[in-house]
């Protein structure tokens, strides 16, 4: 089987999802001719021609504004913002639009768009290259959120995401996309081509959206991650010796609860960690849904460790990242309550 | 109804030159110095519509300076302006060094539009206010800023004026003129916009001046300022950068169907300028002329600078896999540094040994501020910002909840 990097697998996604399907284009900042800054998009303008991938102006609002009605006329768009950290201009669009047309016109009217967007930090780009604005989109109600975490499941999940009938919010962990990052930044990272997940299919197949993965099994707690922090909850475990169970959640709307409640009532106990700010996080979510399902299973509060409640700093980045270290102290308080 | 509709067709602008192909810039019309007809500053915007297609230039290519825009700037003016376009371009230098020397995780040059920011400098009043982007650092340069302390920002160190918190070259720097950069695009344009209006709500006498790339005039913030500086006629200069190209992108998917990105103005009964941005006197010449309408209560004035960006976007960026690489060879209007010097050969009042010896020593300057910074640290290494320091400033005050995560952090 090939092996892919993150940026290969997602390339091929778009790819096999344009070759199947007339209706899907491709479009964002730089990704016709150059092929995108990331170069996820490379190829598929000389491909598929200037109609199906090509160059937008610098307007996020506009970008996502002209999915919306291609979307209502009958295309799949499958688009890219540059940087999470630039969507901001096009959230009236998402929350007002693409997330309530099908509701507000009763279904006459839908918005089959992907919007694909690099997140996460880890690479000194400043507070303006590092957010993770998850939870401003699981808040919104008639979107989907999904956080890749390596190249087999990333084309799979962003197939299925192009194939939904509904809005996708795509974020594409950017410290991943060369390698499975576990938040040791001063260590090399293994590629992507000597990793298992990084073999991955050439044609079509779908990772379904709202099914999570067991990750590294285990029966002292559970931890709940997505994006880069399964790598540093799965690095965490091993240093601590803590037995912990992994869970990487994939797809954050619509959330797998099953997956979730079963490893807890199974380990009894359970930490929640991601890289974006603590408050209205969306780890609050995911610790409430675990109190009101496995409360009587509990034997420790539920711990949650994320970024700092601060904008993205660029030279403390490794301070506020939420490595191993930290994520360890947090298994080991939860084994110790 | 027509009964044979034909089928509509998709148009996707497209340069006319792409890697491998030989760079052609003569369908870019560049009238001659001196042709373009300088107004009254009180004039009728409606008059001057003509002025926004075409481009004001004041040296020519033997080297004089010539006809109506012509001499805004003393002998010394002239000497100093050559002086900060040598230093910027040798900052920029050192710094992209530095860059690729890991002292520091990013970097954006000026290669090519140093002429811009440096002559524009020269037409403000201390107390007015710029919103600049990333490429317009010779704002600083020409009005005094040190070095060292840019230097300190870019690495991050102890003694960077802003805790280390920001991308390098996001500068922030109030006492100059210069609001604090933000990475989100073209946010600062209608800022500008508000800035100038409180201005003339308080019935003060500073002006602002707002900037923003080619591409980034795409944003829907740009419109918002034209609408704001139009309604309100604004004591402000909206400045567009015009370097062709924004990252890989051309300038005309920005620009669409309009001429030019002065005639973006047009509409909103906005005076609109364009001038050629590698000539330094021009620039002085228009940026005075629009400054003077701010602070003659006649509002905004649009003002499109024609000029390229040979370096790569960024020290992340390789434009050899988008456009020629002799394309900045090619570029009709010249080098804004080269033009200068060669003007003021001509004139009597440098030569070719003062330049060699000025770059020197301007080498010299950079390199000692260079020495200096790096003494209190780098990015990877040497003196810090503290941890601290990541927690302060998100309030005036710190909120309960993130002191108690500073205490966990354990600083
Ligand atoms: C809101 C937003 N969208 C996208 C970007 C990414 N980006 C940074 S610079 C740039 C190109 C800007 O080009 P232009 O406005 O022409 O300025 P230039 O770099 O040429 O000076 C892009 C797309 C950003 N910083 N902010
Ligand atoms: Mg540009």
């Amino acid at each position: 089987m090939p092996r892919m990097t993150m940026i290969e697998a997602i390339r091929s996604a778009m790819d096999v999802a344009m070759g199947r399907d007339d209706n899907v284009v491709v479009f964002g900042e730089d990704v016709g001719y150059f092929g995108g800054v990331f170069r996820c998009t490379q190829g598929l303008q000389q491909k598929y021609g200037r109609s199906r991938c090509f160059d937008a102006p610098i307007s996020e609002l506009g970008i996502v504004g002209a999915a919306v009605g291609m979307a209502s006329y009958g295309l799949k768009p499958c688009i890219e913002i540059q940087f999470a950290d630039y969507v901001y201009p096009a959230y009236d669009q998402i929350v007002s639009e693409a997330a309530r047309l099908r509701y507000r016109s009763n279904g006459e009217f839908t918005c089959p768009i992907v919007i694909r967007m690099p997140t996460g930090g880890g690479i000194f780009g400043g507070q303006t290259h590092s957010q993770s604005p998850e939870a401003l989109f699981t808040h919104v109600s008639g979107l989907k959120v999904v956080v890749p975490s390596n190249p087999l499941d990333a084309k799979g999940l962003l197939i299925a995401s192009i194939e939904d009938p509904d809005p996708v919010i795509f974020l594409e962990p950017k410290r991943l996309y060369n390698g499975p990052f576990d938040g040791h930044h001063d260590r090399p990272v293994t590629a992507w081509s000597k990793h298992d997940l990084g073999e991955v299919p050439e044609g079509h197949y779908t990772v379904p959206l709202g099914k999570a993965e067991i990750r590294r099994p285990g029966s002292a707690v559970t931890v709940l991650a997505y994006g880069t922090m399964v790598y540093v909850a799965q690095a965490a475990a091993e240093e601590t010796g803590i037995d912990a169970e992994v869970i990487d959640l994939r797809t954050l709307l619509p959330l797998d609860l099953e997956t979730i409640v079963a490893s807890v009532k199974k380990t009894r106990r359970c930490v929640v960690v991601h890289e974006a700010t603590l408050t209205s996080g969306f780890g609050a979510e995911l610790v409430s849904l675990v109190q009101e399902n496995c409360f009587y299973h509990l034997e420790a509060p539920v711990a949650r460790v994320a970024g700092w409640d601060t904008p993205y700093p660029h030279a403390q980045e490794w301070d506020y990242f939420p490595g191993p270290k930290r994520v360890g102290e947090a298994l080991i308080e939860t084994m110790e309550a | 109804m027509t009964d044979n509709p034909s089928p509509l067709k998709f148009h996707v602008p497209e340069p006319e030159v792409r890697p491998g192909g030989t760079p052609d810039f003569s369908n870019v019309p560049i009238p001659k110095a001196g042709s373009v007809d300088r107004p009254p500053v009180d004039v009728d915007p409606r008059t001057i519509r003509d002025l926004a297609y075409s481009i004001i230039r004041v040296l020519n290519r033997e080297g004089d300076a010539v006809g109506p825009w012509a001499g805004t700037l003393t002998d010394e003016e002239q000497l100093e302006g050559l002086r900060h376009m040598m230093t910027l371009r040798t900052f920029d230098a050192r710094m992209q060094m530095a860059q690729r020397q890991g002292k520091t995780s990013f970097y954006m040059q000026h290669m090519g539009e140093e002429a811009v920011s440096c002559a524009f400098r020269k037409a403000l009043n201390k107390g007015d206010m710029n919103f600049p982007t990333y490429r317009q650092a010779g704002l600083l340069i020409a009005g005094g800023y040190p070095m060292v302390d840019m230097m300190n920002q870019i690495y991050s160190n102890e003694k960077d004026p802003l805790k280390g918190r920001q991308l390098p070259i996001m500068y922030s720097a109030k006492e100059h003129g210069f609001f604090s950069i933000s990475g989100n695009l073209t946010t600062q344009y209608i800022q500008a916009v508000g800035w100038a209006m409180a201005s003339a709500i308080k019935g003060d006498t500073k002006i602002a001046v707002g900037w923003v790339g080619d591409g980034a005039t795409a944003e829907s913030d740009f419109h918002a300022a034209l609408v704001f500086a139009s309604t309100y006629r604004a004591p402000v200069v909206l400045n567009v950068v015009n370097n062709q190209w924004a990252i890989s992108t051309f300038q005309g998917i920005a620009r669409g169907g309009s001429g030019t990105f002065a005639a973006r103005g047009l509409g909103f009964g906005i005076p609109a300028l364009r001038v050629d941005g590698n000539d330094y006197l021009a620039v002085h010449a228009v940026a005075k002329w629009a400054a003077e309408r701010a602070r003659s209560n006649l509002g905004p004035t649009l003002v499109e600078y024609v000029t390229y960006r040979v370096g790569a976007h960024s020290t992340s960026d390789d434009p050899s896999a988008y456009r020629p690489k002799t394309e900045s060879d090619a570029w009709p209007l010249g080098d804004p540094v080269i033009r200068l010097k060669n003007h003021l050969i001509r004139r009597g009042l440098w030569s070719d040994d003062r330049h060699k010896q000025t770059e020197a020593e301007i080498l010299e300057t950079v390199i000692a501020a260079q020495k200096e910074a790096e003494s209190h640290g780098t990015l990877h290494a040497g003196g810090k910002p503290s941890t601290r320091d990541m927690f302060e400033g998100v309030y005036a005050e710190m909120p309960a909840h993130l002191r108690r995560q500073r205490q966990k952090a354990g600083v």
